[in-house]
């Protein structure tokens, strides 16, 4: 296996699936629940993101590599065994090494468990393929899935406090205090945003603007087909 | 002598290429078995199947386990600086020279309404003499859960410091209990069951001295409760704790 192996068409179209066509959030609308629990700050949806990308990568690469001991009569319990384990193990590792970061998520790690994407992408992907392409399944996954979560976390923030990635050098270190921003000094603040409701209001603006440019780009590929055939049709009449 | 030595040498070689020629047949039986045309006659047997899914929990287990022995020293260390850094916000570093965490006193608090069944109170000593306590308690009945607060106390039972350690209170609304929101909290600095009447630990709308918030009553209103019940606890137990 070299570097060009990702860059080859299928795993190309992996990436183009977790990152936007098949997104975990913004199209297959899973994963809701960690996503209005967590993401009233960006920092807090990315910390969430990173750590449910961690478990996707080690859950498909597990599975993966036991697909062919695991009958199928038997999966679903050994998937969510799995899954559990390695939740269980992110959060053990957490706590005892990034506490500080273990403090703001703790709550929220067990509720990887229940986050129905891992057991999907185990479902639907890693348990009928080869280690490479799960693992490279899991990352790309797991990136949409962050992408999402720090989007939908910093438009709640912005429009309920007033600033972004707030607290980002307690989940990134010190050398991360510049990116705490105060984008309206003096702000208010819209509560509602800061709810799981104004999480719901949020997420249905972003699926709504990610339709809209997928309309737009098929639009503009078929008018792009349009223009051939009518070149193609001009130059016939030409010969 | 020697030729003994040499013999023994010698068995001991054959033994290690026994051992390494055994070692390479079980994994070229193991290669065997786990080719994917070998298990796909295995997978619809009922007994490799309950044999894979004990297989997979005793391997979860075992990493579990190890995972837990490896990291309980250290998150143990960890939560004692928590703890550490939550006494140390609410009695102040000069009144005591002693190790907080190691001296302390557990008593029964079922009656005190304090959310625990025994509460363990930390005993700050200057040259031996009790100079404040501090200990840990939960207003169980928190707008949405319970609200675990830290106190500290002097000799007296006046407040030197109080802090919410954790709450799940309404993000904007309740959680102005935090010092990190709002500097709610310090207007208990000071306070006691002697310099205010029982009326009048309460928050203002019910006739007391402190301030509620906009939009939330019930989280300051507990919480000054549950605090007026940390200060009845304290003087319950007063004469036991200055005589440690």
């Amino acid at each position: 296996m070299t570097l060009a192996t990702l860059f080859s068409a299928p795993y190309r179209k992996i990436a183009r699936d977790g990152l936007w066509d098949n997104n975990v959030v913004l199209t297959q609308n899973l994963a809701l629940c960690p996503l209005l629990a967590v993401t009233g700050t960006a920092t807090n949806g990315l910390g969430m993101g990173l750590a449910t990308m961690a478990v996707m990568i080690a859950s498909n690469a597990a599975v993966s590599a036991s697909r062919h001991l695991i009958p199928p009569e038997i999966r679903i319990p050994i998937f969510v065994l799995l899954i559990a384990a390695l939740v269980t193990l992110v959060d053990i590792f957490l706590n005892a090494w990034m506490h500080a970061l273990h403090k703001v998520l703790g709550l929220f790690i067990p509720l990887i468990v229940t986050n129905c994407v891992i057991l999907g992408r185990a479902e639907a992907f890693a348990s009928k393929q080869p280690m490479l392409p799960s693992v490279w399944d899991g990352l790309m996954m797991g990136l949409g899935f962050t992408l999402a979560m720090v989007v939908l976390g910093a438009a709640r923030e912005i429009s309920s406090a007033g600033t972004l990635f707030a607290n980002a050098s307690v989940l990134l270190g010190e050398g991360f205090r510049f990116i705490e921003l105060t984008l309206i000094p003096e702000y208010k603040g819209f509560l509602l945003m800061a709810l799981p409701p104004g999480g719901f209001i949020m997420l249905g603006f972003m699926v709504a603007a990610k339709r809209l440019i997928d309309q737009r780009l098929t639009k503009s590929a078929e008018q792009q087909i349009d223009g051939l055939i009518n070149i193609e049709q001009i130059s016939e009449l030409k010969v | 002598m020697n030729s003994e030595s040499n013999s023994k040498t010698i068995s001991a070689a054959v033994l290690f290429e026994q051992a390494l020629l055994l070692l390479q047949r079980f994994r070229q039986q193991l290669a065997i078995w786990l080719e994917p045309s070998h298990l796909e006659q295995l997978r619809p047997q009922l007994g490799y199947q309950a044999g894979v899914l004990a297989g997979f929990a005793l391997l979860a287990a075992i990493l579990l386990g190890l995972a837990d022995f490896a990291t309980r020293g250290v998150i143990q260390l960890r939560l004692e600086e928590d703890l550490q850094a939550n006494l140390e916000q609410v009695i102040p570093a000069e009144l005591h020279d002693n190790k907080l965490l190691a001296d302390t006193l557990i008593l029964p608090s079922a009656d005190a309404n304090l959310g625990a069944a025994e509460t363990v109170v930390y005993l700050a000593k200057k040259q031996g003499l009790v100079t404040a306590v501090s200990f840990k308690f939960v207003a169980p009945d928190g707008y949405a859960g319970p609200i675990n607060i830290v106190i500290g106390l002097s000799r007296d039972g006046d407040i030197l410091g109080v802090r919410v350690i954790s709450h799940v209170e309404t993000p904007g609304l309740g959680d102005k209990i935090e010092i990190a929101k709002s500097k709610w909290v310090l207007s208990f600095d000071g306070k006691s069951l002697d310099n205010l009447t029982f009326e009048q630990w309460a928050v203002k709308k019910d006739g007391g001295v402190f301030d509620q918030f906009a939009g939330a009553t019930i989280t300051p209103r507990k919480v000054v409760q549950a605090i007026r019940r940390g200060l009845e606890f304290y003087r319950a137990h007063q004469a036991e704790l200055l005589n440690r």
